[in-house]
């Protein structure tokens, strides 16, 4: 088997010169440069999606913007990471997060440590720019210490990653198309039935939002170690 | 001459969003009047379906007068569903913020929505009868007013996290203990407001002279009464017994588990109002009108349990010459001794060791699938009612609002105030200002009441026999 080599490549991000490993996405070297660019489903030491399309860039000579957590660089590339056109686009995709779900942080678990709450405080959103959908899922809180509200869920993934990435399980997956898509365990059956759950919380430390959290908790009383979650990735590939 | 309705609506200086209407006959005298609550929200219907641990966060939004009420009994019923007693400090931390909650409530109804009829008359120009004409005429009364609400919203804010909708009061207790330095901000105001409370009360019976027609004819009537008290008959708005007594003083029952509530109280509903009509089950619809909220409580109570305020209680039961005190008017009166012994209790209830313990909270498992929550808001007796799977997925509510628990006595107290106020020949501002100060005397929460919400300005429509309207007078 070749192998491909990994180079050095140079671009620009927002007209500044940028070097980076040919196997590394614009949204690494950006960091690595500390040019920030949003994002939601990315967290570090996970395998990125690109389902969110919150750190979409302009590529020049691209009609399209293009995720950065999952655009690999290339040499002489011209990378713009905000520009009016790609603001706008980013508060919409905000927007219909809000819409297609219930998020009321008032009453939520994960009011002021919430990812999606940040992230409209971030980008100024001050009220979704599309209709509320006012969808009901069921709460699974079959679970002893658990629980998993849809109606909160933005479908960024992050769970089903690290369950199947980091903990080995895959007990978790995505059921349903569309505005119906959802988060199950193993065959879509209760989280306490999950055979292949292993109960860890791995899933709950890394959900952005409040839609997955420990139990007997009221509002604003989640603790989320995202970063512990990261340090770990980081320790075992260390070892 | 034909048949006339007069409609006001909205009604001004109350929480909520109602109308009246008042029927004239054929000769144009008055024949029905009534107060129809015109707004709606749903509260228990899309509870159905969430987690329970939600429930205080999202009953507290029912209102922002009067969330710190929402979130007891909400708590309350949780910590039957999951079969726990708060530890005694978790316990007075929240009847320390129940109490602030009713000092503030109160202030408000007073100072703010009631006082400018006292000082200017019921007859005064209607652009008068509000708070910013009190400021310029009575200053100090007015910084009163806002000095003692404050009192009780710092305290909520203090030992709750916030003034509204606070997050402080949880299943199995509080989640704070409270500071040292906190109890001595607490009590070092102490002084000034029972100052402020006791002046109110001053000047309110040295000029309750002025307002005979209005205390014999605002809702002044027989009715049942109905409050939370406890074993010795004192004075209680966080724990204890349900308890109803007739207007002679008879006790019909008492010692009622909060949890059986159903057997004792029907809820009818209305036609023409989103607002339930809750009545004493064994006297039936017709006969078992009753009314909450600080007159019935006084009615009830034999004593307060602490001094001042009992010395007021005795003088408020002689109004009623050894039995209960049948007008509504006089709730003003019975709210402001309750001020009085709001701000007693607190420093009674911070003066208490147990109060500073440290242990504040316990939690537990799910171990009842129903649970009811029940205290006395400042409104009157406040019901939570949840059932839940194993799993505290909220499968029915029940929420009966303490207005809600007054709308039969106010309908009938619309209706007297009318017969006698409104002359259909001359309608004049200051009678349709009295159709509107009864429904103010029970202070009602309407936006609670129907868990619904609205904005609140005023319109009088009146109606012929045929119930249509041929005259709309706009009270903005």
């Amino acid at each position: 088997m070749i192998r491909e080599k990994v180079r050095v490549k140079s671009f620009k991000i927002n007209d500044i010169c940028v070097t980076g490993q040919s196997n590394q996405t614009i949204l690494e070297v950006a960091r690595d440069n500390n040019i920030e660019i949003p994002t939601m489903c990315y967290l570090e030491g996970l395998s990125c999606v690109g389902s969110c399309r919150m750190c979409i860039v302009e590529i020049k000579g691209s009609h399209e913007p293009t995720p950065a957590c999952t655009a690999k660089i290339k040499e002489g590339m011209e990378v713009t990471t905000s520009s009016p056109q790609i603001e706008a686009a980013r508060k919409m995709i905000l927007s219909m997060m809000f819409s297609e779900r219930s998020h009321v942080c008032s009453t939520c678990v994960a009011n002021g440590d919430c990812e999606l709450q940040s992230k409209s405080v971030e980008l100024e959103l001050e009220h979704s720019e599309v209709p509320y959908l006012n969808q009901r899922f069921e709460i699974d809180a079959s679970h002893k210490n658990f629980v998993n509200d849809p109606n909160r869920c933005i479908l960024c993934t992050r769970c089903i990653r690290v369950c199947d990435e980091i903990e080995g399980a895959h007990a978790l997956d995505l059921a349903g198309r569309g505005l119906n898509m959802r988060i199950v365990h193993d065959m879509d059956e209760p989280w306490a039935a999950s055979q292949s759950c292993t109960s860890c919380g791995k899933c709950v430390y890394v959900c952005p939002t409040g839609a997955l959290y420990e139990k007997d908790i009221s509002e604003e009383e989640v603790i989320k170690k995202r970063g512990i979650i990261t340090e770990l990735i980081k320790n075992r590939s260390q070892r | 001459m034909e048949n006339r309705k007069i409609i006001i609506d909205p009604v001004t200086r109350i929480e909520g969003h109602a109308k009246i209407t008042i029927d004239l006959d054929e000769n144009g005298k008055v024949e029905d009047a009534k107060i129809h609550v015109t707004q709606y929200r749903g509260f228990e219907k899309f509870c159905e379906g969430r987690i329970y641990t939600e429930m205080p966060a999202i009953t507290a939004r029912t209102c922002g007068i009067c969330p710190v009420s929402h979130v007891i009994a909400s708590t309350k019923a949780i910590d039957k569903i999951l079969c726990i007693t708060p530890p005694q400090a978790g316990i007075n931390i929240r009847k320390i913020i129940n109490l602030a909650q009713i000092v503030q409530s109160h202030a408000l109804n007073f100072f703010h929505l009631s006082s400018p009829d006292f000082i200017y008359g019921f007859d005064a120009p209607k652009e008068d009868r509000n708070i910013f004409k009190m400021m310029q005429t009575h200053p100090q009364m007015a910084r009163d007013g806002i000095n003692l609400r404050a009192f009780g919203q710092k305290i909520i804010e203090e030992l709750a996290g916030k003034r509204i909708h606070p997050t402080g009061i949880v299943a199995g207790g509080v989640e704070h203990k409270i500071e040292q330095s906190q109890k001595e901000a607490i009590l070092s105001q102490i002084p000034d407001m029972m100052k402020i409370a006791q002046g109110a009360l001053e000047f309110f019976k040295t000029n309750l002279h002025k307002f005979q027609k209005e205390i014999d004819s605002f809702a002044s009537f027989p009715s049942l009464f109905m409050a939370l008290t406890n074993e010795n008959r004192t004075l209680e708005h966080y724990d204890g017994a349900l308890c109803f007594m007739d207007s002679e003083g008879n006790i019909l029952k008492d010692k009622i588990n909060p949890q059986d509530y159903r057997e004792f109280i029907g809820e009818a509903v209305e036609e023409d109002s989103y607002l339930k009509s809750p009545y004493y089950k064994p006297l039936g619809y017709e006969n078992g009108m009753y009314r909450v909220g600080a007159l019935a409580r006084l009615n009830i109570a034999k004593t307060c349990g602490t001094p001042l305020a009992d010395e007021e209680l005795k003088k408020f039961k002689a109004l009623g010459g050894g039995k209960p005190v049948l007008n509504s008017f006089y709730y003003h009166y019975a709210r402001l001794i309750e001020i009085i012994y709001a701000i007693e209790k607190i420093e009674e209830l911070l003066n208490a060791d147990e109060t500073m313990n440290e242990n504040v909270k316990v939690t537990s498992k799910i171990s009842n699938l129903r649970g009811v929550g029940c205290s006395e808001a400042p409104r009157g007796t406040l019901f939570h009612d949840y059932q839940v799977t194993k799993d505290g997925i909220i499968t029915a509510v029940n929420l009966i609002i303490a207005t809600g628990n007054n709308n039969l006595a106010m309908n009938a107290g619309v209706k007297q105030t009318a017969l006698a106020f409104v002359d259909s020949k001359n309608i004049t501002d200051g009678a349709l200002n009295r159709v509107e100060a009864v429904i103010r005397c029970f202070d009602p929460c309407l936006s609670c009441s129907t868990h619904a919400l609205g904005i609140v300005s005023s319109k009088i429509e009146v109606r012929d026999h045929n119930k249509k309207v041929i005259q709309v007078i706009d009270r903005n």
